[in-house]
C-alpha cells in the first residue's frame, strides 16, 4: 500500500494536520493564560468575588486546552526529525538552539508553575498564587517569541553562514533571531491569540446573556471580550498591513500568490476581490478587481509598478490556489471582528450591551472566528514560502527523511484517527464546560474540599464581598 | 577537538542528565500509568492520579529539551536517529497523547466505564515499550550512509530491543509503585508494597538479562567491559548495583515509607551509567561520535550560557512544586 505515493508530499500533508491541529490550542492558551492572570488580579486588587468566579470557570477550561496543547506540541518536537530529517541536519544548528530556548525559558516555566495555578490557590496564599499565574502566562509570551523566531529565521534567514558539511551556521545570533520577519510575525500572532481568545470569551458570555440578561459572571466576561474585539482588531489590521509590506520586501513571491498577481502591472496593479487562479495556466479566471487598489495598498501609490509572478522561475512559484483564498478568508474575519468591535461599542454607547440580542447572536457566531482567522493566516504564510523551507536556500522536496512512503503514510493515518477521537473529545468536554454559566462559589479544577468552598475570599477583600452581586 | 573536556563532551553529558531526569521524573508517572489497571477502585485511582496531576507536565518537559537539544547540540544524530528510530517514535508520542489528556480527562467524562482511564493505561504501557525499543533499537546500532540513515523501517524490531522494551516497562512499573509507597496510606500503599517486592525481581532480571546480551551485540562493548585496564572502571558498577538492591530489599522489610523510591532512582542511575559507559563515545554506536555529530562551537557555546543560568533555576522551581505538594496524597479531597 501507498507504495505510489510521493513521500515528500505525504510529509507536508503530515506536518500541516498536527500542526493545523496544534496551532489551535497555544493559539488560545497564550490569550487565556493573560486573560487569567487579568482575573486574578482584578480579584486582588478589588475583592470582588465574580472575578474569582470567573478565574475557576475559565482555568477549568484553560487545564483542558493546555494539556492538549502540550501533547500535541511534543508531536512536533520530535517531527522534524522523524520526517525532516535532511532539514534538521542542515538547519540544526541554527534554529536548534532557538527552539532549546524555548524550552529552558518558556515550557519549563510553564509547566513548572501550571500545577501550583491549577490546584495550588489555597496551598500557597493568594499573592504566591499569582505569581504562579503570571509565570504561566508570561511562559506562554515567551514560547511565542522563541518559536516565531524560528519559524521567522526559516522565512527570512540572516546572520548565517554554510558549512562544508553544508550545513547552515550561526554567524551572528541576534541577527538570526531578530531576523526581519521576526518583529512583525511576533506582533501579528501574539494579537491573533488575544483576538482568538476574546471572540471565545465573549462568545460564551453571550450564550449566557440570550439565557439571561443579569447573570453578572456573563456581564463581566461579555464586556471584556468586546472591548478587546473593539480595540485590538483595528489595531491587528494595521498589524497586519504592515506584516504584509516587510513580506513584499522580502519574500515578493508570496506576496504575488496572495494577490493573485500572476502578471507584471507596470503602471498601477489591481486589487483582486475574488477569482479562481489557475495554476496551470497562469492568470486568475473570472476575476473580480479594483483597478489601480493593489499599488495603493502595497506601495501606497495608485501609480506604482508591481512585478507578477511572470518575473519568477516557475519551479519557485508557490500554489497560488490555496495561498489567495487562504489569505481572503483571513482578512475577512479580521473585518468581521472589527465590525463586531464597533457595533458593540455602539450597543455600550446605547446602553444596550447586555440586552441587544442582535449583538449577543453575532457575538456568538463570531466565536469561533479567531480560530479560523489563524489556521488561514498561517495556511498563507507556509504555503505562499513553498517551495522552500528556508526561504529561497534549501527545498522542501530537499529537506525530506529517506523514508519509505509506506512509513509516512501509516503515520500519518494514525495521527488523522487519533487526533480526532481525542481532541474532538476534548473540544466536547470544554464545550459542555462552556454551556454552564459562572455561579457563585465557583470551583477550580478538582474543587477545592467542600468546607472550604463558601470562603474563597481575599483576605483583603473580605468587606466588599457580596458587593459583586 | 582532541582535549579530553571539550564543549561536545560537556553537550554529551547535558543531553545525558536531560535524558536521566526525564526517566527519574516521568519514569514514575508512566509507570503509575502501567500499574494502573492492578488498581480497580476508583478511589485508588484518583489518588494515584492526583499524586501526579500537578507535576507530570513538567515531567514530561524534559523529554521536550532532551529532544530539542539533541537537534540543537547533535543535529547530525537527531537527523540520522529519529528516521532510525522512526515506527517507535511515532508510537512513544500517540501514548503520550493518550495519557496525557486523560489527566484532565477522566474528571471531565460523565460516563461510569471511564474510557479515558483506559487511555491513561493503555497509552503510559505503549509509551514506555516504544522508549525501552527505541533503547534497545539504538545500542544495537543502525544502518548509516553519509549524513542520513540509510536502513528500513522495522529494522528496530530484534529480540534484544523488544527485551529492552520490556526491561524498561519493568522499570518504570517499579518506579511507579515505589512512588505509591511513598505517596499513598492504607490498603493502597500495602499492595504498592507488595508490588514493589515482585517488581525488583522482575527488575533485577531484566538488568541482568540486558547486561548480559549487550557484549554480544558488538565486539566494542565486550571490550568496554571486559578488557583491562577499563574493567577496573566498570567492575563497580555491578558492584553498586548489588549494594543498593541489599538496601532496597531492607527499607521494604522494613516499610521505610521514603527510601525505596530513591534507592530505586539509585538502581536507574546505576543502570544509565552502565548504558553511558557502553556507548562513550558514540552518540550514534557505532557509527557517529559526539565529536563527528556536533554542532560548531558557536551554537553550543550559545546554548551553554542558557543552559548554565537556566537549569538550577529549573530544577529550583521544581522542587519547589515538589515541596508544595508535598506529603501523603489523601483520598476524596485530591490536594486539598
Amino acid at each position: 500500500m501507498f507504495e505510489g505515493w510521493d513521500a515528500v508530499v505525504l510529509a507536508r500533508a503530515q506536518f500541516a494536520f498536527t500542526m493545523s491541529f496544534h496551532i489551535v490550542f497555544p493559539a488560545f492558551s497564550i490569550g487565556l493564560a493573560s486573560y487569567l492572570a487579568v482575573l486574578e488580579a482584578l480579584w486582588l486588587w478589588t475583592g470582588r468575588e465574580v472575578f474569582i468566579n470567573l478565574f475557576n470557570y475559565w482555568l477549568k477550561i484553560f487545564a483542558v486546552a493546555f494539556g492538549m496543547g502540550v501533547v500535541s506540541g511534543i508531536v512536533m518536537s520530535y517531527q522534524f526529525g522523524t520526517n525532516w530529517s535532511a532539514f534538521s541536519d542542515k538547519t540544526g544548528s541554527v534554529i536548534g538552539p532557538l527552539m532549546a530556548y524555548e524550552v529552558l525559558t518558556a515550557f519549563f516555566l510553564e509547566a513548572g508553575f501550571l500545577g501550583v495555578m491549577l490546584f495550588g490557590l489555597e496551598r500557597v496564599g493568594h499573592r504566591l498564587h499569582f505569581v504562579a499565574t503570571l509565570m504561566v502566562a508570561t511562559g506562554t509570551l515567551i514560547s511565542a517569541f522563541w518559536i516565531l523566531s524560528a519559524n521567522s529565521w526559516m522565512q527570512t534567514p540572516a546572520g548565517y553562514a554554510v558549512n562544508a558539511d553544508g550545513q547552515f551556521v550561526a554567524a551572528d545570533w541576534l541577527k538570526v533571531i531578530f531576523n526581519p520577519s521576526f518583529p512583525y510575525r511576533l506582533v501579528h500572532m501574539v494579537l491573533a491569540a488575544y483576538l482568538t481568545t476574546a471572540l471565545v470569551v465573549g462568545a460564551v458570555g453571550a450564550f449566557h446573556l440570550l439565557r439571561d440578561q443579569h447573570l453578572p459572571g456573563p456581564r463581566v466576561m461579555f464586556s471584556m471580550a468586546m472591548w478587546m474585539a473593539t480595540l485590538v482588531a483595528p489595531i491587528q489590521i494595521l498589524a497586519g498591513d504592515q506584516h504584509g509590506l516587510n513580506t513584499l520586501e522580502h519574500q515578493p513571491a508570496k506576496v504575488m500568490a496572495m494577490e493573485g498577481h500572476y502578471q507584471s502591472h507596470k503602471d498601477g496593479a489591481p486589487l483582486l476581490l475574488f477569482g479562481l487562479p489557475d495554476q496551470a495556466a497562469g492568470k486568475v479566471r473570472y476575476a473580480i478587481e479594483v483597478p489601480k487598489l493593489g499599488s495603493l495598498i502595497l506601495k501606497h501609490s495608485l501609480d506604482a509598478p508591481l512585478a507578477g509572478l511572470d518575473t519568477v522561475p516557475r519551479e519557485n512559484w508557490p500554489p497560488v490556489p490555496i495561498t489567495f483564498w487562504s489569505f481572503r478568508i483571513m482578512v475577512g474575519m479580521g473585518f468581521l471582528m472589527m465590525g463586531l468591535g464597533l457595533f458593540s461599542l455602539w450597543a455600550r454607547w446605547r446602553g444596550t450591551l447586555y440586552q441587544s440580542r442582535l449583538l449577543h447572536i453575532c457575538a456568538m457566531a463570531m466565536g469561533p472566528a479567531g480560530f479560523i482567522a489563524v489556521l488561514a493566516g498561517w495556511i498563507t504564510t507556509e504555503t505562499g514560502r513553498q517551495p522552500f523551507t528556508v526561504y529561497g536556500l534549501l527545498r522542501t522536496t530537499e529537506s525530506a527523511s529517506p523514508l519509505a512512503s509506506p512509513a509516512v503514510a501509516s503515520s500519518l493515518i494514525a495521527f488523522v484517527i487519533v487526533y480526532f477521537a481525542v481532541f474532538s473529545a476534548g473540544v466536547i468536554y470544554i464545550l459542555r464546560m462552556m454551556a454552564a454559566p459562572p455561579h457563585h462559589g465557583e470551583q477550580g479544577p478538582r474543587g477545592d474540599a467542600p468546607a472550604r468552598a463558601a470562603g474563597i475570599t481575599p483576605a483583603a477583600g473580605l468587606a466588599a464581598r457580596g458587593s459583586a452581586r | 577537538m582532541t582535549g579530553i573536556i571539550d564543549i561536545a563532551t560537556i553537550w554529551a553529558f547535558i543531553i545525558a542528565f536531560a535524558v536521566f531526569v526525564y526517566v527519574v521524573m516521568d519514569g514514575f508517572d508512566l509507570g503509575l500509568g502501567i500499574l494502573f489497571p492492578l488498581f480497580p477502585k476508583k478511589a485508588d485511582r484518583d489518588v494515584i492520579m492526583n499524586s501526579v496531576a500537578p507535576v507530570w507536565d513538567g515531567n514530561e518537559t524534559w523529554l521536550v529539551l532532551g529532544g530539542g537539544g539533541l537537534m540543537a547540540a547533535f543535529p547530525l544524530a537527531y537527523a540520522v536517529l529519529m528516521p532510525a528510530l522512526y515506527t517507535p517514535m511515532i508510537a512513544m508520542l500517540i501514548g503520550l497523547i493518550f495519557r496525557g489528556v486523560a489527566f484532565e480527562f477522566r474528571w471531565r467524562t460523565l460516563s461510569k466505564q471511564n474510557r479515558w482511564d483506559i487511555a491513561f493505561a493503555g497509552g503510559s504501557l505503549l509509551a514506555t515499550l516504544a522508549q525501552g525499543i527505541a533503547l534497545g533499537a539504538m545500542l544495537q546500532g543502525v544502518h548509516v550512509e553519509g549524513r542520513h540513515y540509510a536502513g528500513g523501517w522495522w529494522d528496530w524490531l530484534t529480540p534484544f530491543s523488544i527485551l529492552t522494551g520490556l526491561a524498561l516497562v519493568i522499570g518504570y512499573a517499579l518506579l511507579g509503585a515505589t512512588w505509591l509507597v511513598l505517596k499513598t496510606e492504607g490498603g493502597l500503599r500495602d499492595k504498592a508494597y507488595r508490588l514493589s517486592w515482585w517488581l525488583l525481581f522482575a527488575m533485577l532480571a531484566a538488568i541482568g538479562a540486558v547486561s548480559i546480551a549487550t557484549p554480544f551485540l558488538h565486539v566494542h562493548y565486550t571490550q568496554r567491559w571486559f578488557a583491562w585496564p577499563n574493567v577496573v572502571l566498570t567492575a563497580p558498577v555491578p558492584i553498586a548495583v548489588a549494594a543498593v538492591t541489599a538496601l532496597l530489599l531492607r527499607s521494604l522489610a522494613n516499610r521505610q515509607d521514603y527510601q525505596p523510591f530513591f534507592l530505586s532512582l539509585a538502581l536507574f542511575a546505576l543502570s544509565y551509567a552502565g548504558l553511558g559507559i557502553s556507548m562513550w563515545p558514540y552518540i550514534v554506536p557505532q557509527s557517529i561520535t559526539i565529536w563527528q555529530a556536533a554542532s560548531p562551537e558557536n551554537s553550543q557555546v550559545f546554548m551553554l550560557f542558557g543552559v548554565a543560568g537556566l537549569i538550577p533555576l529549573i530544577l529550583g522551581y521544581t522542587a519547589w512544586t515538589y515541596w508544595v505538594f508535598r506529603g501523603k496524597v489523601k483520598p476524596g479531597s485530591g490536594y486539598h
